[in-house]
């Protein structure tokens, strides 16, 4: 596929490879953001092939992973009602809740839709003029205009039984709260291919200069990451903090202007409690107040909230902020197995812990 | 999940606003987007399509670089994968 397979290229691989290694001095620590990094790093053996040279500590770039308990219950007592058809992305029908998952809950009858894009919600609530359809919109900013032109379609099509249950949440707040913990080992990023091709990257100048960390934007075929990772290493070699762009076939330093319009007329941002983190300052978008009829919240008030129930194995936010990886877990590969998962990075397949059991299980 | 292909643009289905869409081929697969965000694509340009909408034009010049950059690196001369 163009643009594509040129960039999973063996024999440039190797050269980057062998250039990363000639290049660093020490054991540089770099953090990947993107669960669809993590995936690919470990997919294509990138991260084993580093071994003893970099060490790659995976981020809390998985949305689905983040998305608090709260909310996945809230989603579930959705489902439960009669008059309502819960939809959201494949892999956040998986992660428990509570006491089950949504995928669960539709075992019992529910109501609950795997869709590919927020517009085929949309397109269900035409269908099913008798449902209610909320759509549970998780994602980080490369998934908001998505879910802003939902909404927007909806409005323009006076479909008034769309909603949104908004978990949106920012890449860059959570970047921020993660360097300023006290245990941070971090000492260069590769930050998120798409959510720069949407937001763009000159956001992380002030951060690259406040913090003295190179942030250098990848994509996600091996090329581009290992890219991404030889130009974080030359700047720690020379002592350099800059933003660098290493995926500029799809990012641009303003990145995406028309899908950020569309994101800013729908949403604001707002705090918004992440798992593994807690609540992150600025860290989430919420629908705007003209746009407060298409909330899921407002429309079913849901105020009350239940007691959530972590499973209590669950190391999750251990590995979310990049603190212990998998296979230190005790649970991993135990009690806790995509098909069984305990955990949220178990089970979408961008988690942490889905990348390792997939790729290192025997490594 | 923020999985981006590339696609080739075949044909606008459609040109305005929030209803912007058009024919995108993957791999010899079509499917059509949305494309309120890339308002200016052609056909035959390549878009980055997440969650069933384009988020970004690929940059044909640009896609050349990394390209550009292992010929600079020269040769694999000798080095051995241990
Ligand atoms: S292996 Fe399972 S239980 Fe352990 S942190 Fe990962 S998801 Fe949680």
């Amino acid at each position: 596929m163009k643009y594509l397979d040129e960039y999973r290229d063996p024999q440039g691989a190797r050269r980057l490879l062998q250039q990363i290694r000639r290049t660093a001095t020490q054991r540089w620590i770099l953090m990947e953001v993107c669960g669809g990094q993590t995936h690919s790093l470990l997919r294509h053996g990138i991260e084993e092939a580093l071994e003893g040279c970099i060490e790659l500590v995976h981020g809390p770039g998985c949305p689905v992973c983040v998305t608090p308990t709260e909310t996945i219950d809230l989603a579930q007592a959705l489902s439960k009602r009669d008059d309502v058809m819960l939809t959201s992305f494949g892999d956040m029908l998986r992660v428990p809740g509570s006491e089950q998952s949504l995928l669960d809950v539709r075992a019992g009858g529910g109501r609950v839709r795997a869709v590919y894009s927020p517009l085929d919600a949309v397109e269900l609530a035409r269908r099913n003029p008798e449902k209610e359809v909320v759509f549970l919109a998780v994602g980080f900013e490369t998934t908001a205009p998505a879910t802003a032109l939902a909404v927007q379609r909806a409005a323009h099509d006076g479909i008034g039984n769309f909603s949104l249950l908004v978990a949106h949440v920012r890449v860059q707040p959570a970047m921020e709260a993660l360097v300023q913990s006290s245990d941070c080992r971090v000492q260069a990023f590769l930050a998120a291919g798409h959510v720069c091709a949407v937001m763009g990257y000159a956001s992380y100048e002030a951060f690259a200069r406040q913090f003295g960390l190179p942030v250098v934007v990848a994509g996600f075929e091996p090329l581009d990451l290992l890219a991404g990772i030889l130009a974080c290493v030359r700047q720690l070699e020379a002592g350099e903090a800059r933003v660098e762009n290493e995926y500029s076939r799809g990012v641009q330093r303003e990145g995406n202007p028309v899908a950020q319009a569309i994101v800013r007329e729908v949403y604001e941002i707002c705090d918004r409690p992440w798992r593994g983190f807690g609540t992150i300052r600025q860290g989430g978008l919420r629908l705007r107040k003209a746009w407060r009829e298409f909330d899921a919240e407002a429309r079913f008030s849901c105020t009350d909230s239940l007691p959530v129930i972590e499973a209590s194995q669950c190391l999750s936010g251990e590995i979310l902020s990049g603190r212990i990886k998998p296979p230190a877990c005790p649970a991993f590969g135990n009690a806790c197995t995509p098909d069984r998962p305990l955990g949220a990075p178990m089970v979408s397949s961008e988690g942490a812990c889905a990348a390792f059991y997939l790729y290192r299980r025997n490594g | 999940m923020c999985l981006g292909i590339p696609g080739k643009i075949v044909r606008w289905v459609h040109r305005d606003g929030t209803l912007a869409a058009a024919e995108v081929e993957f791999d010899g697969v079509r499917r059509v987007c949305h494309m309120a965000c890339v308002p200016e694509a052609k056909e035959g340009d390549y878009v980055i399509v997440h969650a069933g909408i384009a988020i970004s034009r690929v940059d044909p010049v640009e896609a050349r670089r990394i390209f550009e950059q292992l010929e600079a690196l020269g040769d694999d001369d000798g080095w051995r994968d241990d």
